[in-house]
């Protein structure tokens, strides 16, 4: 199998004595309050999703991901992994050496070992990350809403969080050991924060026809007014793989941390992730992690030439779209009809049919995946 | 504030003719030089000799894992 990156699995979940012994000590500690998301991520990294990180960003680390989209060992790396905090909260840390972080409910779920405590330039952070200062940009926004500083250091889990979604939540070594019992060589990870339609099942399938397995890997996490929820995006693809995928073949699994919509940097990152859970294999389609008209169609494909040494093969879709012609889903490699035949698989197209409380057309959506979604009330964010 | 942005380079030798046979070889390429070219091919080199195969799991592990691998419904 596959070395998760950076060669190995980093595992910061603290049990037995050594647990009680640092909970014995958090009562002590300064503490930080961290939202859902930074306990997802805190989550992450203790389980190794995010290996080789132990922790969370220091400065030269910062700035090297920021500069170089590199750790300073030279290890790929695109997306900062960082826990802000604001002035207040820095002066009530002053020099101690540890400080629990909490979860919304006041429990404390991990440790944090304070290396680092700076300031950083959150207009160089945003323009880096997500090559824009638009405050419309989502992830600029939030950005822009960070404490004025970073506090970096490794963390250790005392408390693993239980939610409705405890069922599809694999760690990586789980994963791995769940490909190698299935016999699973080449494993390709598909990345999504929609329900499927057709050309999404296409691309996974054809991805399918040269590797062993295909490791469905949909986000849940904070996302944007108008996507899928999480608990919508789950039960449409388990009723498309009941349906349409042998069973031997699929696994559905769930990355929890919220979307970035960095484009071609959040595309590395999201490679990264799944060659930690195993894959050997990852699909990148048409404006992956995009938002808007932030970044070129391809450009998250384009990204992948700079870095030879990720350790996980990407695969590159074009757009797939429906032709009446063909009778089947195509692409302008496999279909030589023009335009007019075509039905694309418009996400605005498909969403809006199905506000209307109608089932969009087969050759769009499977009628399995569409009843899931009217099922629902409200399918979307809001 | 004071930025680290300063990138850590070293010198490597290479034969003359090598570095003008890479010049060459770069041009109308995305490569920007042939210290970017040497550098892409380095990394390239070192991620495959580091992609094998990782230490395997105790068997105490795995079976842990696969314990709850069975209850989730992963495996039968």
């Amino acid at each position: 199998m596959l070395k998760p990156h950076g060669g190995r699995l980093v595992n910061r979940i603290l049990d037995g004595k050594v647990k009680e012994e640092a909970l014995s000590e958090v009562q002590e500690m300064p503490f930080i309050n961290l939202n859902l998301e930074q306990v997802r991520d805190l989550e992450n990294i203790a389980f190794g999703i995010f290996s080789p990180l132990e922790g969370y960003l220091n400065r030269e680390q910062l700035y090297c991901v920021l500069n170089e989209m590199r750790l300073p060992d030279d290890t790929p790396w695109t997306i900062p992994i960082v826990l802000d905090i604001n002035g207040e909260k820095k002066e009530e840390i002053g020099k101690s050496e540890k400080v629990s972080l909490k979860n919304s409910g006041g429990e404390v779920v991990g440790i944090l070992e304070v290396e680092d405590i700076y300031e950083y330039d959150r207009e160089e952070f945003a323009e880096k990350v997500y090559g824009t200062l638009d405050v419309n940009h989502p992830g600029v926004a939030k950005t822009s809403k960070m404490g004025e500083y970073l506090i970096a250091g490794r963390i250790s889990l005392l408390r693993e969080s239980k939610d409705e979604f405890y069922r599809f939540r694999l760690k990586p070594v789980e994963t791995r050991v769940l490909f190698k019992e299935k016999g699973w060589q080449q494993i390709a990870g598909f990345q999504t924060r929609n329900v499927p339609h057709l050309g999404h099942e296409y691309l996974q399938k054809t991805a399918l026809t040269f590797v062993d397995g295909i490791f469905i890997n949909p986000i849940i996490g904070k996302k944007k007014k108008g996507d899928f929820k999480d608990e919508v995006i789950l039960e449409a693809y388990e009723a498309l793989i009941d349906h349409y995928y042998l069973k031997e073949r699929a696994v559905l699994a769930i990355f929890r941390t919220e979307m970035r919509y960095a484009g071609p940097r959040e595309a590395i990152f999201h490679a990264i992730v799944r060659k930690n859970f195993g894959c050997t294999h990852f699909i990148v389609g048409r404006d992956h992690a995009g938002v808007g008209n932030y970044y070129h169609p391809y450009a998250a494909q384009k990204i992948f030439e700079e870095f030879p040494d990720l350790g996980i093969v990407p695969i590159f879709f074009s757009s797939f779209y429906h032709c009446q012609k063909c009778g089947g889903v195509v692409n302008e490699k496999t279909c030589p009809h023009p335009e007019d035949f075509h039905i694309k698989f418009s996400g605005t197209r498909i969403r809006e049919i199905l506000q209307k409380g109608e089932v969009p057309p087969p050759e769009i959506m499977r009628r399995e995946v569409a009843e899931i979604v009217l099922g629902y009330e409200n399918p979307f964010v809001h | 504030m004071v930025e680290d942005k300063d990138k850590k380079f070293t010198s490597v030798s290479i034969p003359t003719p090598l570095f003008e046979k890479i010049k060459e070889r770069i041009k109308g390429t995305g490569f920007t030089s042939v210290s970017s070219y040497v550098v892409y091919v380095l990394r390239e080199i070192l991620a495959e000799e580091e992609s094998e195969e990782e230490e395997p799991f105790t068997k105490e592990d795995e079976e842990r894992v696969k314990e709850r691998l069975r209850s989730l419904g992963y495996l039968d």
